[in-house]
């Protein structure tokens, strides 16, 4: 996905607020920022992580500052693995344009060796909001790894695969009772930039974010119904 | 076969606090790293073969009354884990082998 086409994607669907949350990965997210610039798109820096429990997990943050400390901390942790381009595809980095940069050339597509709670520990510390991906999959999602919820982090929010009605979710995962829950497009392509969040914010900050999935301070969120989304 | 003999038999390191294990007959075995294939498929008194390490596995076990977790490759759960599991009156054993490894020496050892 080329950054100018996510702008453009984004704005023609309605969305103002999007993350970048490449796998194991941050060195994308300064370029769609740019795209983005001047235009009514917020790009929030990102990752989804996944842990030595082979569990995704977003990371998200309000400066690349951040995000990119948090890489720091993740390249001192991912194995030096190189990639195989004909298994699992180029992993490039691009410009603001799309234009090539350079290739990453360790893999990606692995675990790093943090605990999920390290992780969930580092990634507050440097002032991110921590979120289980996809929590339902059977592929990486916390409940078919880990069985229920970690007792020894305090998680806020999880959010659900797009292809489970919220209420379906927590009908099969009663745990999910005790946390916010957001539904993302977990978008790999175009077509698949959903906007299933609808926020309520004075600004597109984290702190906000996390007023509003808490339902304070006249800040508010809604899971938009996916098949409305998906007939359009 | 009782559980002292398996875990001589099977050079694995005890994590938590000893036990008369040789009172305790592992009845089968079990072998995952999902917990949630764990908690519909384990059979309770039986030993559990995984690489997972995360604090949750106590919880699972301990649910499931299975006679012990052995954790292979050498995955280290940490300090939190291990009190839990002393706790929870769990058993941890821990071998440098893989999976497949130990699961055909218990199959060797007649835990089917």
């Amino acid at each position: 996905m080329l950054p100018p086409l996510i702008v453009m994607e984004c704005l023609e669907k309605g969305i103002s607020l999007i993350a970048i949350t490449d796998h194991n990965a941050t060195a994308n997210i300064s370029a769609v920022q740019q795209a983005a610039e001047g235009t009514d798109l917020t790009v929030l820096p990102g990752m989804e992580v996944q842990t030595r429990e082979e569990v995704h997990s977003l990371c998200l943050f309000d400066t690349l500052e951040q995000a990119l400390a948090w890489q720091a901390i993740v390249d001192r942790h991912l194995p030096a693995i190189p990639n195989r381009p004909d298994y699992f595809g180029d992993q490039l980095i691009v410009d603001a344009n799309g234009d090539f940069l350079k290739r990453e050339e360790r893999l990606l597509l692995t675990s790093v060796n943090l605990s999920l709670a390290d992780a969930f520990h580092q990634v507050t510390r440097l002032g991110g909001l921590f979120i289980p991906a996809h929590v339902n999959r059977t592929a990486n999602g916390l409940f078919p790894i880990l069985g229920m919820p970690p007792d020894d982090i305090p998680l806020e929010v999880m959010e659900i695969s797009r292809h489970l009605k919220p209420a379906e979710a927590v009908k099969i995962y009663p745990a999910l009772h005790s946390y916010s829950l957001i539904q993302s497009g977990d978008a790999h392509r175009l077509d698949e930039i959903s906007g299933l969040n609808q926020f309520t914010l004075q600004s597109p900050t984290l702190q906000e974010i996390r007023l509003a999935l808490r339902g304070e301070q006249g800040r508010s969120h809604r899971i938009l119904s996916s098949t409305i989304l998906a007939g359009e | 076969m009782n559980l002292e003999q398996i875990i001589q038999s099977l050079d694995l390191k005890l994590l938590t606090e000893q036990k008369p294990f040789h009172e305790i007959q592992p009845t089968t075995g079990y072998a995952a790293d999902l917990l949630s294939c764990v908690m519909t498929g384990a059979s309770r008194g039986g030993l559990w073969v995984t690489l997972q390490a995360h604090s949750n596995i106590v919880a699972v076990a301990a649910l499931l009354e299975l006679s012990a977790i052995i954790i292979t490759e050498g995955a280290q759960p940490d300090e939190a884990t291990i009190q839990k599991a002393n706790d929870e009156g769990v058993t941890l054993l821990s071998s440098q082998q893989d999976t497949y490894r130990v699961v055909g020496r218990l199959w060797e050892l007649g835990i089917r």
